[in-house]
């Protein structure tokens, strides 16, 4: 039963981490390619973290939790970067695909 | 099933970290490099972690913890020098 | 009594903090430890006591609850709709810049507002304006801009205006 919970964390971590680098690889521009890494990325690694932890857990029949500690920072940082990446985008003017819209004027 | 699902996901995040790197070589612009490097040391802490389950040790979360910080610290000191043309002030 | 507390624990949450990360760096809970972990969570905010000017206060425990419950679960919806349209054409994804006008005034709120758009659906905040009135999202796609603005202003601004509100 364990295995299967464990394996399917870390395959779901595995997809989830490759979708944040395919949208890195083909979306059109700067602005929309940060949206990749700072979503399906960062909750990839969290469950592949989760899954770790609880097999550490098991294995050594305690409670492993540190691992939850990389999650927490990995949640709290990447928010962070990706407002910094954006905002220096935006101070050297990075251009941005022509359909994208202005709201409000 | 657990070294099978293990060895899946080894080639999944192998192939995300070769697609992050494309980004890094090709650019076009600097944006696109520091956002390419931040999302390739979040593959390298998930390959870690992966290897450390492999490998049945535990030693390998240091290093993910140690990567996880000074990739943070990296990206926003490269931000900052691209906002500022300085990193301290 | 209140003054005593005060001097001997100038920032409650962030001890609580520090003792919590102590114990789940050594990864442990053997006596020891734990009476480590305390003296330092002590020690560390009187040091740096002049670091904190500002006082944190958190009211309306039940709001804090929903608040994190609401965004754990729009993470989760957040990650299959991106990785939906990632998946899918890209030509057809209509990319906007939204400008958010904040009623929340208090910094943390903000920072806190800012990190919640980032981590969902959609949307990544991008700037902050100078006196702080304004936030600039880039949203992946948006179908009806007003109504996006509004959803996040209901969704999570309320709530966060509502645990910082009363300090």
């Amino acid at each position: 039963m364990l295995e299967w919970i464990l394996s399917a964390l870390i395959i779901i971590g595995a997809v989830f981490t490759l979708i944040g680098s395919i949208g890195l690889f083909k979306l059109p521009d700067f602005y929309m390619r940060l949206h990749g890494p700072t979503k399906a990325t960062t909750l990839g690694v969290g469950a592949i973290l989760i899954a770790s932890a609880l097999y550490f857990g098991f294995k050594e029949d305690g409670i492993s939790l540190h691992e939850v500690l990389i999650t927490l920072f990995l949640f709290i940082t990447a928010p962070v970067s990706a407002h910094l990446m954006a905002k220096a985008a935006l101070h050297i003017e990075t251009r941005r695909i022509q359909r994208t819209r202005q709201h409000p004027k | 099933m657990l070294t099978t699902a293990l060895n899946i996901a080894f080639v999944l995040v192998t192939l995300a970290a070769l697609l992050s790197f494309y980004r890094l070589l090709k650019g076009p612009d600097v944006p696109d490099r520091i956002l390419a490097l931040d999302t390739l040391y979040i593959n390298a802490i998930a390959l870690l972690i992966l290897s450390g389950l492999r490998l049945e040790s535990a030693l390998y979360f240091e290093a993910a913890l140690l990567i996880a910080v000074m990739g943070f610290v990296g990206t926003v000191a490269l931000s900052k020098y691209l906002l500022r043309g300085d990193i301290m002030e | 009594m209140k003054q005593f507390f005060k001097s001997f624990l100038p920032h409650p949450i962030l001890s609580l903090v520090l003792w919590g990360v102590w114990l789940l760096l050594n990864n442990t809970l053997a006596p020891g430890h734990i009476v480590l972990g305390a003296i330092l969570a002590l020690l560390i905010p009187k040091l740096t006591a002049s670091f904190w000017p500002e006082k944190v206060c958190l009211s309306h425990p039940v709001t804090i609850l929903k608040f994190t419950a609401i965004v754990l679960w729009d993470i989760m919806v957040a990650n299959i709709i991106v990785a939906k349209l990632i998946l899918g054409r890209t030509q057809h994804l209509q990319p906007a810049f939204l400008t958010i006008e904040l009623d929340i005034q208090h910094p943390l709120g903000i920072s806190l507002l800012a990190n919640t758009i980032s981590l969902t659906p959609g949307t990544v905040s991008c700037d902050l304006s100078e006196d702080r009135r304004c936030l600039l999202v880039h949203g992946l796609h948006v179908e009806d801009a007003d109504e996006t603005i509004n959803e996040i202003k209901q969704r999570y601004e309320r709530p966060l205006m509502e645990i910082f509100e009363s300090c």
